[in-house]
């Protein structure tokens, strides 16, 4: 439903954030700050919530100190455009916050895109999925760094595709991320010689019970349910295709889904999925590594490409910040954008580049997940199917709509 | 095939069944609330957080004690009961004589505290909660496979709504429950004892909610949020039942289930809505509610 109690807190909760933050200090000419925006109480909080916010403060703590002082702000955006974008304004303007960093959530990544565009200010998205991050919302000083819907669609919906499953109906998240990610699914899919049957957009958020579009996509007669939907509805609308029989007739393609809803799902159901992500912890002695410094901080979850992306972001920034010394950096967000692009990605969970219009380029994975008698410990669920490297993972700049690649 | 208004006729069977199935939670859920309201006179914003709470107490009986899901279907609601003795005793019963807006907003209040609780305790994301090995599986009913869990849903929804009207309309505790809402210090006279009486259907109310919740977690994912999408949801059933109605709130919570089931086929963006549009009419056309006594 689109009243919900949170919503009804909404207002109430951003009120007092105001004389908070107001009495905080103003820009500390020797201090970056970085704010982390995400849903710290809603779906979407095992996907990022407080685990975004450890990865950010292992980094930092991780960066070896060169002269400035680094300081953590996180808020809640629970899901709210004009809540985040507010929040994304006040950080900016009053607080002296340098960079906005995670913001999932499609259409609240966008609402912040929009405030760091005009105000010249620094955004690294790690979170929301919409390729419009990178296209038509496109910002000199704005990078989108770990995966986006036309890497999904191209990793998941393809690879589905090349083993059979041609026609696709889709459940959609009814707004800015499920629209984009069926949009791109479905380019990927026609592409590649497939149909699209049909497909059910539903309210989000609130619904919890997706057996009646489930009852349609059968009766569609296609032969891949795509589930353009993420968090908590990806969970539950899997959980009940399993119950409703529906994953012994259709191929279900989760295309947005994380280890922390496989964890949810419990291996039983979710064993034998396909999906897409840039970072597993298990991967090499690497991630593994980082995945052992990261859990003292968030003692419940694991870390997803989310996570270490935050992580591997603000690693790369600092870096950054060092390189070009810190009046320039706090001065410009498009230059420190620009000196992020400049460097190469080289840390525990992210080795690759960042494009010019922002995009970054990592090698997205293929996972299937193991049954119950593969898995040897506590979160030990992928199998790596297939990679697809930075460069081939991502929309190609011949097909960007950026404004300022053309000038 | 046969169609009916464009759609084959299997799919559209389908969807009404399972309207119905989701009419049974609105059901039982609206249900607690309404004893509730019509005997405490407290609108009991907490129920979603209560209901959420059944189901965290079923998975953690299976998950630290082993307790099977028969058994949670009966322990759940007693214990998750006991704890809204525990909150009646403490908190709801010095509002009594107050504004209904106190209780709501300590009701309100409540829910947030225990929902927020939980997140913190539990994440978000939920936990996995398995059918029980006796509803696993589905049976082919003609027109659609139905799982054998939501079939169960349905009748133990069916015959505990049943039950508890039986009980409030009529046994001799349910005509003492009537009166004492009537006028409770002439009750009190013939000597019952009326806040204890208070007290139990406040737990009674609440114990529905934990059953309720029982029933959901194998379907959904056992979330701190899970009541917090039933609740508003709820409200209006109530609403549109006429507050307080016990029959009333039954028979709009399976209405309004099909409602909405169909609305999925039709226009699914507008499910969530559609509730709410009806809500509006029907207080335009009977402002007390289809069932309420004071029109």
């Amino acid at each position: 439903m689109t009243l919900s109690r949170r919503s009804l807190l909404g207002t109430a909760a951003a009120a007092p954030a105001l004389p908070v933050a107001g009495r905080r200090a103003r820009a500390d000419d020797n201090v970056i700050k970085i704010g982390v925006l995400n849903d710290m109480s809603g779906p979407y909080r095992d996907t990022g919530g407080l685990s975004s916010v450890a990865g950010v403060e292992l980094a930092v703590a991780e960066f070896a100190s060169k002269g400035f002082k680094v300081e953590v702000l996180s808020a809640d955006h629970q899901n709210k455009p004009d809540l985040g974008a507010s929040i994304a304004g006040q950080w900016y303007d009053r607080d002296g916050v340098d960079v906005i960093m995670d913001v999932p959530t499609s259409s609240v990544g966008l609402a912040v895109a929009g405030v760091a565009k005009a105000k010249n200010k620094l955004h690294i998205n790690i979170g929301a999925a919409t390729v419009e991050l990178t296209n038509s919302s496109c910002a000199p000083s704005l990078i989108h760094y770990t995966y986006d819907t036309y890497m999904l669609a191209k990793s998941t919906g393809g690879a589905t595709v090349k083993s059979g499953g041609d026609s696709w109906f889709f459940i959609t998240a009814d707004y800015a991320f499920g629209k984009q990610l069926q949009t791109d699914t479905t380019a990927m899919v026609q592409g590649a010689g497939g149909k699209v049957m049909g497909s059910v957009a539903y309210p989000f958020p609130g619904t919890t019970d997706y057996s009646s579009f489930l009852l349609q996509a059968q009766a569609s007669g296609a032969k891949v349910l795509g589930l353009a939907n993420a968090g908590g509805d990806t969970v539950n609308s899997v959980k009940q295709a399993h119950e409703f029989g529906i994953s012994d007739k259709m191929r279900i393609a989760p295309l947005l889904m994380f280890i922390t809803d496989v964890h949810a799902l419990g291996l039983e159901v979710a064993s034998g999925l396909v999906l897409t992500e840039s970072f597993y912890w298990d991967m090499n002695d690497k991630t593994r590594a980082f995945t052992k410094r990261f859990l003292p901080r968030s003692p419940k979850n694991y870390p997803n490409m989310i996570h270490a992306g935050n992580y591997s972001a603000v690693l790369h920034f600092l870096k950054a910040v060092n390189d070009m010394g810190l009046p320039a950096a706090k001065a410009n967000g498009t230059a420190i954008a620009d000196r992020m692009k400049a460097m190469p990605v080289n840390d525990d969970c992210y080795q690759g580049s960042i494009r010019k219009d922002g995009r970054g380029l990592f090698p997205a994975y293929l996972f299937g997940v193991k049954k119950q008698s593969e898995s040897k410990g506590p979160w030990d669920y992928y199998n790596l199917l297939q990679t697809t490297s930075g460069e081939d993972a991502y929309k190609p700049l011949s097909q960007s709509t950026c404004y300022f690649l053309k000038s | 095939m046969f169609m009916i208004l464009g759609y084959p006729a299997p799919l559209m069977f389908g969807q009404l069944l399972l309207g119905l199935i989701n009419g049974a939670f609105y059901a039982l859920l609206s249900l607690g609330l309404a004893v509730i309201f019509g005997m405490l006179n407290i609108v009991n914003f907490a129920h979603g957080a209560l209901f959420m709470l059944g189901a965290f107490v079923a998975w953690g009986l299976l998950e630290f004690f082993g307790i099977n899901y028969w058994v949670a279907l009966i322990l759940a609601p007693l214990i998750v009961g006991a704890f809204g003795i525990l909150l009646e005793k403490t908190l709801i019963a010095r509002l009594y004589k107050l504004d209904h807006l106190y209780g709501l907003l300590l009701t309100f209040g409540l829910a947030l505290v225990i929902e927020g609780l939980a997140r913190n305790q539990f994440g978000s994301s939920g936990m996995p909660y398995r059918i029980p090995a006796a509803l696993q599986g589905a049976t082919n009913v003609g027109f659609m496979f139905l799982p054998n869990y939501r079939a169960w849903v349905v009748v133990a929804s069916a015959v505990m709504c049943l039950i508890t009207w039986l009980i409030i309309e009529k046994t001799k505790i349910g005509a003492m429950l009537r009166a004492a809402t009537e006028n409770a210090p002439l009750v009190q006279a013939f000597g019952i004892n009326v806040p204890r009486m208070i007290t139990l259907t406040y737990a009674g109310g609440v114990a529905l909610a934990a059953f309720a919740g029982v029933l959901a977690a194998p379907i959904y994912s056992v979330n701190p949020n899970m009541g917090a999408n039933f609740i508003i949801v709820v409200f209006a059933v109530v609403v549109i039942g006429g507050m307080g109605s016990i029959l009333g709130s039954i028979i709009t919570g399976f209405g309004l289930g099909i409602i909405e089931g169909l609305t999925k086929v039709f226009y699914p963006q507008g499910s969530a809505t559609v509730i709410f549009v009806v809500m509006v009419i029907v207080l335009l056309v009977r402002p007390a509610g289809l069932f309420g006594k004071n029109a």
